[in-house]
């Protein structure tokens, strides 16, 4: 059998690779894959503490299908967002979308 | 080292392994397909974990979906930055040091924690988790009101979504 602090390892090490794609990439695209990265550590970890808990209880695995909803929802309205950037000022890089920086 | 076990690590190397190269991988294309090897690897973990709707889930939503919606944003903003110039900060050093304290800070707490060495109970017999999510999903009892609150977060964004790309010209 597996022990549960293997799933939770490989969630946190998941988690950290997003983390460190959502620090460093330039693109905004690819800070947006990053995200995608870091939501599927957290539901790694939501179904395994369903598994491993009682299994009667299914909030881990209620709690899952609520994060690819708002995943869905996020992936959607930031490439809109990455898009109509796009089309306006004709760049995708983060840091030169600096229209709010004072 | 039992079967299971083996299928895991193998799973989860190749997990790690294609995430890693989504993030450094300097051809975005490759990274939206690198994100599906991961994507994929994330259901068979879910498939371990007798998780089996979800890992079909997974599929449909974030591969057939999400990485294809990725891959479409990809080819619609390639023109500049197409594998030439520096994909990464200049201080890249500084957000690998920092996922890396993350990820020991993590570690730090996982090994304080004494439930670390559990293994799964098995399944009670005639177990079926894809009834009781449903009759979870929808009773007033349990998560009808999440459930809802979400579909109108999904209905928001995707109309949100189509005004902010919408060309107005």
């Amino acid at each position: 059998m597996i022990p549960l602090s293997w799933y939770l390892i490989l969630a946190a090490a998941l988690f950290c690779i997003g983390l460190f794609g959502v620090l460093v990439r330039r693109n905004a695209v690819a800070i947006l894959l990053g995200v995608e990265l870091m939501l599927n550590a957290v539901n790694i970890n939501l179904v395994s503490f369903w598994r491993y808990g009682n299994v009667a209880i299914m909030t881990g695995q209620v709690f899952a299908i609520i994060v690819f909803a708002v995943a869905a929802a996020e992936v959607a309205v930031g490439l809109a967002l990455v898009i109509s950037v796009y089309r306006r000022r004709n760049t995708v890089v983060a840091e030169e979308l600096d229209l709010l920086k004072w | 080292m039992t079967g299971e076990q083996i299928i895991f690590l193998i799973v989860a190397l190749s997990t790690l392994g294609s995430a890693l190269m989504v993030v450094t991988t300097r051809n975005l294309i490759h990274a939206a397909l690198w994100l599906v090897s991961t994507l994929f690897a994330v259901a068979v973990i879910y498939t371990l974990l007798n998780a089996g709707f979800l890992a079909v889930v997974q599929v449909v939503v974030y591969i057939g979906a999400i990485a294809i919606l990725f891959i479409f944003a990809v080819m619609l903003t390639r023109k500049d930055l197409r594998d030439s110039g520096p994909q990464m900060n200049p201080n890249w050093w500084l957000g690998a040091l920092l996922a890396g304290m993350v990820f020991a800070g993590l570690a730090f707490l996982l090994q304080g924690w004494n439930g670390l060495s559990k293994t799964a109970a098995d399944l009670p017999s005639g177990f079926d988790a894809v009834s009781l999510l449903g009759d979870k999903l929808t009773s007033p009892n349990a998560y009808v009101l999440p459930f809802e609150v979400a579909s109108v977060l999904l209905l928001a964004a995707l109309v949100g979504a189509v005004y902010i790309a919408f060309n107005k010209k």
